[in-house]
């Protein structure tokens, strides 16, 4: 936590002294100049959790969970000789954990309980304003402890002569999943080629060894925990339309297909006879989201926010999303947001609560999340966004939001998030 | 599904009678409370929901992978 707080002082500073190399702002407008810092972002989340189903106890156990999350983007903008804008954004995240039900990854609870992820990004876009076209390509990082991943992705957009604009986005993410496993399966490994040649084997922990004539392999502790590879590619459309001077809306649809290790190692399942094993899920998943957005400005302070998303998979989970929003401006640039949103799916084919599953099954898994449930969330945020930034200051905008979550399967969480902007 | 199918109608239908806008006439459209994507401040919020639901997308941000969420 402590590392944590000096990271956030260390890149608040940073961006002091970065505000303080800043030039006037450039007053001839569309002129053609270098990539120059235009905004600093930076997004920090408090979040804490309660539930008794943990997946890693397979359906039972505390679900107790903090996460403190802080990510900090900086965007540089230039216009090229053409007068195309470029916009060059670095991102940084570090978030930090603790979870209660990952001490009994161990099957005596002395697993440790906390955990970091670090996820750094960058994208470049080019935009033509006059043709009302843009192209973005970029590239992302994850690192925790049993997880590491690899994104790409590309962007395109076309404004069309109706106010309207069509956006498609491809991305692919090349991840793998460190195969470690509750503490009772993890048996030592030794073995022994006993063959008079050389021979590839599987070991108990899914390792694989090329043992020659006599040679001997034994498991040494972490470095013998193998990876899985699990690869999520994804096609995003998505269409915006102005429809009149106070009403838009966007049309949003996704081809979402998986690949590879899709559960978790750690995750274990009990089945009828009090037998536990590893949570088991098909090597691949087709998910089909559908959402729109419509956007109402109603007089002269209230906006309605609106979003309805239909969700199917083919590992049977079916759901709907619907949520609003009512921002109600105080003064033009300050506004006070309520918001709810329920949520409901239905089980996947797969999930079944603690001892319920029969071995005879080739898939299972108790993981909530994969079950039957509704959830409620609702909150307010507070925005204050004025012209001349916040005391006439670089801090541009400062955005605070709370929302409280429940979910029928007695999961409740809340979530703090502080938003602030520079420019 | 119905439903769905009627909602994409309904959003169809209004986008073929869309009122011509000038840029002069979008001050209320560029408010940024009228965005049409999820705020910034938000962007935790969606991650969470992703580990504790089964389902992700279609909302400019995360559809699955990336971190140990679906």
């Amino acid at each position: 936590m402590k590392k944590i707080c000096l990271t956030v002082i260390g890149l608040y500073l940073l961006l002091l002294h970065a505000f303080s190399q800043t030039a006037p702002a450039d007053s001839a407008g569309f002129k053609s100049r270098k990539l120059k810092l235009d905004e600093i972002n930076f997004v920090s989340s408090y979040y804490t959790q309660n539930g008794d189903h943990s997946a890693i106890q397979g359906g039972i156990g505390s679900e107790h969970v903090t996460d403190l999350a802080n990510g900090l983007d900086l965007r540089f903008v230039g216009y090229d000789h053409l007068l195309r804008k470029n916009t060059l954004t670095a991102g940084f995240g570090l978030d930090h954990h603790t979870a209660a039900s990952q001490a009994w990854v161990s099957k005596t609870g002395a697993s440790k309980t906390g955990g970091t992820r670090i996820y750094p990004s960058v994208e470049w876009e080019r935009e033509n304003e006059k043709k009302g076209t843009r192209f973005a390509i970029g590239a992302s990082y994850s690192s925790e402890y049993n997880y590491h991943s690899l994104g790409f992705q590309t962007n395109l957009g076309l404004k069309t002569k109706q106010n309207g604009e069509f956006g498609v986005k491809l991305s692919a993410y090349i991840d793998r999943v460190r195969l470690i496993r509750p503490s009772e399966f993890n048996t030592e490994d030794t073995i022994t080629n006993t063959t008079g040649g050389t021979t590839t084997y599987t070991t108990a922990s899914g390792r694989t060894v090329t043992l020659s004539s006599g040679s001997t392999y034994v498991s040494s502790g972490e470095t013998s925990i193998p990876s899985s590879p699990r690869n999520t590619y994804t096609a995003s459309f998505s269409f915006n339309q102005i429809i009149n001077k106070r009403l838009q809306g966007a049309l949003l649809f996704d081809l979402v297909a998986q690949n590879g290790y899709l559960g978790l190692p750690f995750h274990r399942v009990y089945f009828k006879d009090g037998v536990d094993s590893v949570e088991n899920l098909p090597s691949s998943r087709f998910k089909l989201p559908v959402g729109m957005r419509l956007n109402y400005f109603l007089g002269d302070r209230v906006v309605l926010r609106s979003y309805y998303r239909f969700y199917i998979d083919d590992w049977g989970i079916r759901s709907h999303t619907a949520s609003l929003e009512v921002p109600v401006k105080i003064t033009p640039f300050f506004s006070v947001s309520p918001f709810y949103r329920y949520y409901t799916q239905t089980a996947s084919k797969y999930f079944a609560p603690y001892e319920s599953h029969t071995e005879s099954q080739t898939y299972y898994t108790s993981n909530y999340a994969l079950a039957a449930f509704s959830s409620q969330y609702f909150g307010a945020g507070l925005r204050l966004s004025p012209p001349d930034g916040i005391l006439r200051s670089h801090l541009t905008t400062l955005e605070l939001r709370y929302g409280h979550y429940t979910q029928t399967t007695d999961l409740v969480s809340d979530v703090v998030s502080l938003n602030i902007t520079f420019k | 599904m119905p439903r769905l199918l009627f909602s994409f109608a309904a959003l169809l239908l209004a986008a073929t009678s869309c009122v011509p806008v000038k840029e002069y006439q979008k001050n209320r459209l560029n408010d940024s409370e009228m965005s049409l994507s999820n705020r910034k401040v938000e962007k935790n919020e969606a991650n969470f929901q992703s580990y504790r639901e089964g389902s992700s997308g279609a909302n400019g941000g995360k559809t699955g992978g990336g971190c140990g969420c679906n």
